[in-house]
């Protein structure tokens, strides 16, 4: 039978803080172990949550950016469980009263757009992680603490995404708008954006949704769909052999590139939420709100259509550059420069792109300014533009300036009549066959010879000026 | 001490010497820090020498609960699981003692977790009544109580949830003042329940808690739940001029069979009021019947959250991990707890369980909300509300062991007053045939603490129970 898959995402993103959710303890990436704690992350007794003001910012600009509703009131919950990673026996969270919801965030998928709508954004700290690493724990286990209470957003869609293509479309859709607004580093495999998929098809036109199961453990961007895509087929199976499915979580396995079966409803937990009874309710009013609004930076899609009306780029072109904030933010830089938005553009496209090799592009050697002047060099017929790509990989190599590039190795463009005719002659007169050629009318030559003289000059004469001397000569 | 008619090191040595005499009979210390205080009495004597006393407090041997963390001194809950746990901060309260220049003599006995009315359900050992060594000496806070009536050291802290505080100053004979939640901050406090428990002083007489609330009230950033609200000098509200105010007598706290010696005390104190002037008016609060119920499903639902955290991973007991980590926790909660907090967590599990979260616990809440509405409107009408502080004198040990529900029902008087925040005072009233104090308690709206603290210093000068001391020891 024919089955349409439908799809749920949660996903959590962490919260750009310097401290934690309820306590001042530190939260960067990379500390040693349990280096990141205080008293109130480790659960000691007596400790009380005081809230970061920063992530309630952080959240809202969140909300905001998907469209949701903020709401003016919310609330703390406990969540119990046992497990070694959760100091309190409870992790804070929101949950019948979140932060936001009823937002939406459109995705592009080929080239049809599409609305998934988010039902709700709630925050909650983060637990720690557990260490089973035999190597170095032998037959112990150990407890790194440095992630309990890191601030996080739990951002969950409604059942509106139909394939692995759209999960994917909507998680690289996701993680460029919380990166935009700098709510999160949108990094998969260092934890700070993790993905939770619930799964489930029915047959094609069939109402009523199916049995789910809920994966956890994607852990990187090619994940999403491969694990989804598993998912939609075993169940595919599942139902073909005239089974159930049964409703469980289940666990992304990505060496042997399946799911597993982790635990079944039945074995769900009993969180026992409610009220934290240390922290009042978080009471937002509009004045608050409209500020944070204010404040937010342009989002993806207004920065495409600006540049493609006041920049007048192909949307191609501002849509690759827009893709990531930090592109967008190396290419304005460097536009401030030099006011040619379009050459800029091939450049940050076709070369910078490259060179970074989806690396940031905070590791380039140098400054996006001077890419900007790269660009008036060439614009300036300081250098030509075959000249320019030799200063580009200088530039990628040490970092230094294009201007000293040019000055240091010579390769400023010959626009100086009487040294370019002297060699014209000269190429003229050692290729007279090809001359007679050109006149009895095969003009295609005018090539060879332009490529002829630029090879003579080592590629440093003006390009144009050879053209129009050599039309001259060659009447 | 400001007139170097005594020293600290003297008062130091003085308690210290009544504790090593008595104490092994009361049981009201779990850990005395003898070097400790001598040596911080000996600062304390030195910084009056030059005259740079920091105040009230400076010099004066007092002792803490052992629900309150101490970066120096074991802090136990009077728990096995905690047992041998040294905390790596000092809680708000402690450190603003400290900075007073308090003498902290040691870590008093309790009721493990602070769940319990008579101070037998310490892990360690029960605290025997001054006033009677076969009693209790109520609970939860029951060494804070009898260290004070026994002279073991010139106040204590202690904590109140459902009147851990109040209880036991009625039943040893001494004042103990339950601010409004709020008032005084939780930080480095063992949470019980955290929306009820409170901090607040037990002493000798009205004027010494007062002192006492003057140093530890007041706003900490650490507690989200503490107050904004000013703190006023207590003290010197204590002397202001009485004026004639209206003292309110709840119909619902005088049905069914209250002790007739309790209730002819609690007639002789309202006749005291009555010859100040005051006005007596009878008022309802037509939800007390509900309080007990509320109480115990509130407190034992956020006792079995607040104590998750002890589960053997990062601090105080951990018994054998056998077969891996469900039986570490099963083996380390199993041993590490005693019967009644086992009791308390396995109700605060059932009420907060899917299904039946909406039944008990949402539904107690409610009901709280219209104890606090009764609070309200009986406000209106009367500036103070009077009552006895317990249903019952001390008992005898192992009186109530059979029967925990009967022992719930004796916090009938002073449970109410956490369900609504509001502040509260016991003071001894008088005694019983048996020469066992009978304890008052005066309940205000929120904040008023001065006006309680007032009434109670009136109520005080007027009447001779306060210097009464236990005698036989």
């Amino acid at each position: 039978m024919a089955y349409e898959p439908v799809i749920g995402l949660e996903v959590h993103a962490q919260l750009q803080t310097n401290s934690k959710l309820f306590s001042p303890a530190p939260t960067h990436f990379g500390a040693a172990p349990n280096a990141n704690t205080n008293e109130i992350c480790l659960g000691m007794p007596g400790v009380l949550p005081v809230l970061n003001e920063q992530a309630v910012e952080l959240a809202i600009r969140a909300a905001i950016g998907l469209n949701c509703t903020v709401n003016h009131r919310s609330q703390w919950s406990r969540k119990h469980y046992f497990y070694p990673d959760l100091p309190k026996g409870y992790q804070i969270s929101q949950y019948d009263q979140p932060i936001a919801s009823n937002g939406r965030l459109t995705i592009k998928v080929g080239d049809a757009e599409k609305t998934i709508r988010i039902e709700r954004i709630h925050m909650e700290e983060d637990a720690g992680k557990n260490v089973h690493d035999a190597a170095l724990a032998g037959n112990r286990s150990y407890v790194d603490f440095n992630r309990a209470g890191i601030p996080l957003v739990e951002i969950v869609t409604k059942p509106d995404l139909h394939s692995p293509e759209e999960a994917a479309a909507y998680m690289k859709s996701l993680r460029q708008i919380l990166r935009y607004l700098d709510v999160c580093d949108g990094n998969m495999e260092q934890g700070s954006l993790r993905c939770d998929a619930n799964v489930s098809i029915k047959p094609i036109g069939q109402k009523e949704l199916g049995t789910r199961t809920e994966l956890k453990n994607i852990n990187s961007f090619r994940f999403v769909s491969q694990a989804i895509q598993y998912e939609i087929l075993r169940q595919t199976e599942v139902l073909d052999r005239g089974e159930k499915v049964i409703q469980e979580t289940r666990l992304w396995d990505s060496q042997a590139k399946m799911t597993r079966s982790m635990r079944s409803k039945e074995e769900a937990h009993d969180y026992r939420y409610f009220p934290d009874p240390d922290l009042p309710d978080l009471v937002l009013n509009e004045t608050q709100i409209a500020e944070i609004n204010s404040s937010l930076p342009e989002l993806p899609t207004q920065k495409i259509e600006r540049y493609i009306s006041e920049l007048e780029l192909s949307e191609y072109d501002a849509t690759v550059l827009s893709e990531d904030v930090e592109i967008a933010n190396f290419f304005e830089s460097a536009l401030q420069e030099h006011k040619n938005p379009k050459a800029i553009g091939n450049w940050v496209i076709n070369e910078v792109l490259r060179a970074i090799k989806g690396t940031s592009i905070t590791t380039l050697a140098f400054p996006p300014q001077y890419l900007g002047r790269l660009v008036k060099l060439i614009d300036e017929q300081t250098i030509s533009g075959k000249i320019a790509k030799d200063v580009f990989e200088e530039m990628l190599k040490n970092g230094e300036n294009p201007e000293d590039i040019v000055a240091n190795k010579g390769l400023k463009q010959v626009t100086n009549l009487d040294e370019i005719e002297p060699v014209v002659d000269k190429i003229l007169q050692e290729n007279s066959d090809n001359v007679r050629q050109y006149k009895e009318g095969n003009t295609k030559l005018l090539g060879f010879f332009v490529g002829q003289v630029m090879k003579a000059t080592a590629g440093k004469a003006n390009p144009k000026l050879v053209n129009q001397i050599l039309q001259d000569k060659l009447k | 001490m400001a007139e170097r008619k005594v020293s600290s090191l003297e008062l130091t040595n003085l308690c210290l010497n009544h504790i090593e005499k008595n104490d092994p009979k009361i049981g009201a210390y779990l850990h005395v820090d003898r070097e400790g205080a001598i040596q911080q009495a000996k600062g304390a004597d030195a910084r009056r020498e030059k005259n740079e006393s920091k105040g009230a407090l400076d010099g004066v041997p007092l002792a803490l609960k052992d629900i309150f963390l101490t970066n120096d001194l074991p802090t136990t809950c009077a728990s096995k699981i905690l047992e041998n746990f040294i905390a790596p901060y000092d809680g708000t309260v402690v450190k603003k003692l400290k900075d007073a220049g308090a003498v902290i003599l040691g870590k008093l006995n309790m009721d493990e977790f602070a769940m319990g009315s008579s101070n037998e359900h310490s892990a360690f050992k029960p605290v025997h009544n001054p006033w009677d060594l076969e009693r209790v000496a109520g609970g939860s806070s029951g060494g804070s109580a009898a260290s004070v009536a026994a002279s073991l050291c010139y106040g204590s802290l202690g904590t109140d949830t459902g009147g851990s505080i109040r209880q036991p100053s009625s039943l040893n004979g001494i004042v103990g003042l339950k601010p409004t939640y709020g008032r005084v901050s939780r930080y480095g406090v063992i949470a019980f329940a955290s929306s009820l428990d409170q901090v607040g002083p037990m002493t000798k007489s009205v004027k010494d808690a007062a002192l006492m609330l003057n140093t530890i009230a007041g706003h900490d950033p650490a507690d989200s739940t503490s107050a904004n609200t000013p703190v006023v000098d207590y003290a010197s509200s204590c002397d202001e001029k009485i004026t004639p105010i209206r003292i309110g007598i709840p119909k619902e706290y005088f049905v069914g069979e209250l002790d007739s010696e309790i209730a002819d005390a609690i007639n002789q104190a309202i006749r005291v009021y009555q010859n100040m002037g005051c006005e007596i008016v009878d008022i309802s609060l037509p939800h007390t019947s509900y309080a007990i119920a509320t109480y115990y499903l509130i407190a034992t639902a956020e006792a079995s959250s607040n104590l998750a955290r002890y589960d053997g991973v990062r601090y105080g007991l951990r018994k054998d991990p056998g077969q891996g980590l469900n039986e570490m926790y099963s083996n380390t909660r199993g041993h590490g707890f005693g019967l009644e907090v086992k009791r308390r967590i396995m109700l605060g599990t059932y009420a907060l369980s899917a299904g039946y979260y909406d039944a008990y616990y949402a539904k107690a809440q409610c009901v709280r909300t219209l104890i606090r509405n009764d609070f309200a409107a009986a406000f209106e009408k009367v500036d103070l509300i009077l009552t006895p502080t317990s249903p019952n004198v001390a008992f005898k040990l192992g009186a109530h062991q059979a029967d925990p529900i009967e022992m719930y029902l004796a916090d009938i008087f002073t449970v109410s007053c956490n369900l609504a925040g509001l502040p509260g005072i016991s003071l001894p009233c008088g005694f019983n045939r048996d020469d066992l104090p009978i304890g008052l308690q005066l309940l205000g709206p929120a904040w008023e603490e001065a006006r309680i603290l007032k009434y109670a210093y009136a109520f005080e000068r007027e009447t001779e129970h306060h210097k009464r001391r236990p005698n036989g020891l």
